[in-house]
């Protein structure tokens, strides 16, 4: 039983750390209709950079924030490069792994090939049904809670947040109506860095992370969004945590190997039950 | 130069209209005018050039040579409607507003009372003139003194056009709204508006006050239908 509740805690956690993938992936989707797939690398890349603040004496709380504006800073960089230009929608597919692969180079030239992690939230491990839970699990829920929640605002309550949708449901639409359409995109990239970002510099005193660690986190990420239909940051939650649950469970119970591989099954499973249902709505209609 | 023109100052005046798709010609030296307060129609075949026209004028395409001078702001309606489908009725109406001071659809619901009850539907789920309806809406929210519509009858019912027709001329004479209409019914057009241009292969071929225009041959057998005495 509390080996269960174990699984459950960790598997809740990794689940919100895809559930900021899977909301970067929304967000960027949601205002320029590019799947950016560079999604993994903010989170490696926000990790190793707090990472290396953190050995260079900056103290953790600002390491962390910095690390988080600097992959809001990277997502802007990526954006720049995505939506330069009019690509297609493939093109910019295409740009955005590149982009993913370049960033993987750089994180490996410049911090190696072994996994790295620091020390998170110190503190007695607390006492919970039976268990012993890290202090950082709890912050990493917490804070990533908040971020999505108030993400979740921005995009479903506010003006800007209509404007950014409006810029993806029609961009000619929005231009006639004076929205920036490019200025929203560049902002859609810099608030996906920043969720990889905090996703980073959370799961990194968890679970140490390699430059390659990239790949299976946008996959896992993009699974997550999908549930959500690539536009809902709360199906995307929800995504976030059934993956993240499933791998744990399947990693506890029968093998890590085969984590990630029942994880992409069950995405295919729901990508089936979406479009069986899809097309039960439109005979409906 | 023009018949039941504006006497002072025009609020649009286009000047040598020049504007290129690539190495085409879409729009070859077009002049026109439109006064405060006044209705002016722009008629002519399938690519004649009214969608560049319009798309010149709001900025989205940038002309080759030639000017364009709005005393005011200007508000296009484009061709198709083109609403935000995944946004409800009140939220395109809002963003409408994004360059205005006030955000407040109050006004679009009191001109068309039918979109109050529709307020949260998605835009995507509404009937073709409710859509248009909508896209009118939109394009007031921003508070122009110019109003550009494209192809206003475009799928719609003839009692749906007469029926938006009618709300465009009261807000013109409520409102002294100036509108530069372009439609493919040309009968509508010249009878909405006072005045009208005559858009051919890019150039104007011919303009002036709707009562004239409506009796010139050309004209008569290109858009009204010749042979019809009405
Ligand atoms: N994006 C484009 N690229 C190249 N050529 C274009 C483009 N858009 C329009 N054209 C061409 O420019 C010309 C004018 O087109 P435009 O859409 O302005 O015509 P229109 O008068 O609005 O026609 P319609 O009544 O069919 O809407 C046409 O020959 C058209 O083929
Ligand atoms: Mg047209």
């Amino acid at each position: 039983m509390s080996v269960l509740l174990q699984y459950l805690v960790t598997g809740v956690s990794r689940g919100f750390l895809f559930a900021l993938l899977a909301t970067g992936f929304v967000v960027i989707y949601r205002v320029t209709k590019v799947v950016n797939f560079a999604q993994g690398a903010f989170v490696v890349l926000g990790g190793f950079i707090a990472y290396s603040l953190l050995g260079a004496g900056v103290p953790q709380g600002l390491s962390e924030v910095l690390a988080v504006l600097a992959s809001a800073a990277i997502g802007l960089l990526f954006g720049v490069v995505t939506l330069l230009g009019r690509m297609s929608t493939i093109a910019s597919l295409i740009t955005t792994i590149g982009l993913a692969l370049l960033s993987e180079a750089i994180a490996m030239l410049v911090w190696g090939t072994t996994p790295l992690t620091y020390s998170g939230l110190s503190g007695h491990d607390l006492r919970f049904g039976g268990i012993f839970v890290q202090p950082q699990y709890l912050l990493l829920i917490g804070v990533s809670f908040v971020v999505l929640a108030s993400l979740w605002l921005l995009l479903d309550r506010t003006y800007v947040g209509k404007a950014m949708t409006a810029c993806a449901s029609n961009p000619y639409a929005a231009r006639l109506t004076g929205i920036n359409v490019k200025a929203m995109g560049l902002l859609s990239f810099a608030i996906g860095g920043a969720l990889g970002g905090v996703g980073g510099v959370l799961i990194m005193p968890l679970f140490p992370i390699t430059y390659d660690s990239d790949v299976n986190l946008a996959i896992l990420g993009f699974a997550a969004a999908i549930v959500g239909s690539l536009t809902s940051p709360t199906l995307a939650l929800a995504g976030g945590l059934i993956f993240g649950i499933a791998e744990e469970l399947v990693a506890g119970y029968w093998s890590q190997a085969n984590e990630t591989a029942v994880a992409l099954g069950l995405m295919i499973l729901l990508l089936l039950w979406q479009s069986q249902r899809r097309q039960q709505a439109a005979k409906l209609i | 130069m023009n018949g039941t023109g504006a006497a002072t100052a025009p609020i649009l005046s286009v000047d040598g209209l020049v504007v290129r798709y690539g190495a085409a010609i879409a729009l070859e030296d077009v002049s026109l005018e439109v006064g405060r307060g006044e209705m002016v129609a722009l008629i002519g075949a399938n690519g004649a050039g009214k969608t560049t026209l319009l798309n010149t004028l709001s900025g989205i395409l940038t002309p080759s040579a030639g000017t364009i001078r709005c005393a005011g702001r200007l508000a296009h309606v484009p061709e198709g409607r083109e609403l935000f489908f995944d946004l409800c009725v009140d939220d395109n109406l809002r963003l409408g507003a994004w360059k205005a001071s006030s955000r407040d659809p109050a006004r679009i619901y009191e001109l068309f009372p039918k979109l109050r009850d529709l307020s949260r539907r998605k835009a995507g789920y509404l009937s073709g003139g409710e859509q248009q309806m909508v896209a009118i809406g939109r394009a007031l929210m921003a508070g122009p003194d110019v109003l550009a519509i494209d192809e206003l009858s475009q799928g719609l019912a003839p009692i749906v056009v007469q029926e938006i027709g009618r709300y465009l001329v009261r807000l013109n004479a409520e409102t002294g709204l100036s509108v530069l209409l372009v439609e493919q019914n040309a009968r509508l057009a010249l009878e909405l508006c006072a005045r009208a241009y005559v858009l051919e292969t890019g150039r104007v071929a011919t303009h002036g006050p709707s009562a004239l225009l409506r009796d010139e041959p050309a004209v008569r057998s290109a858009y009204l239908g010749g042979h019809v005495t009405t």
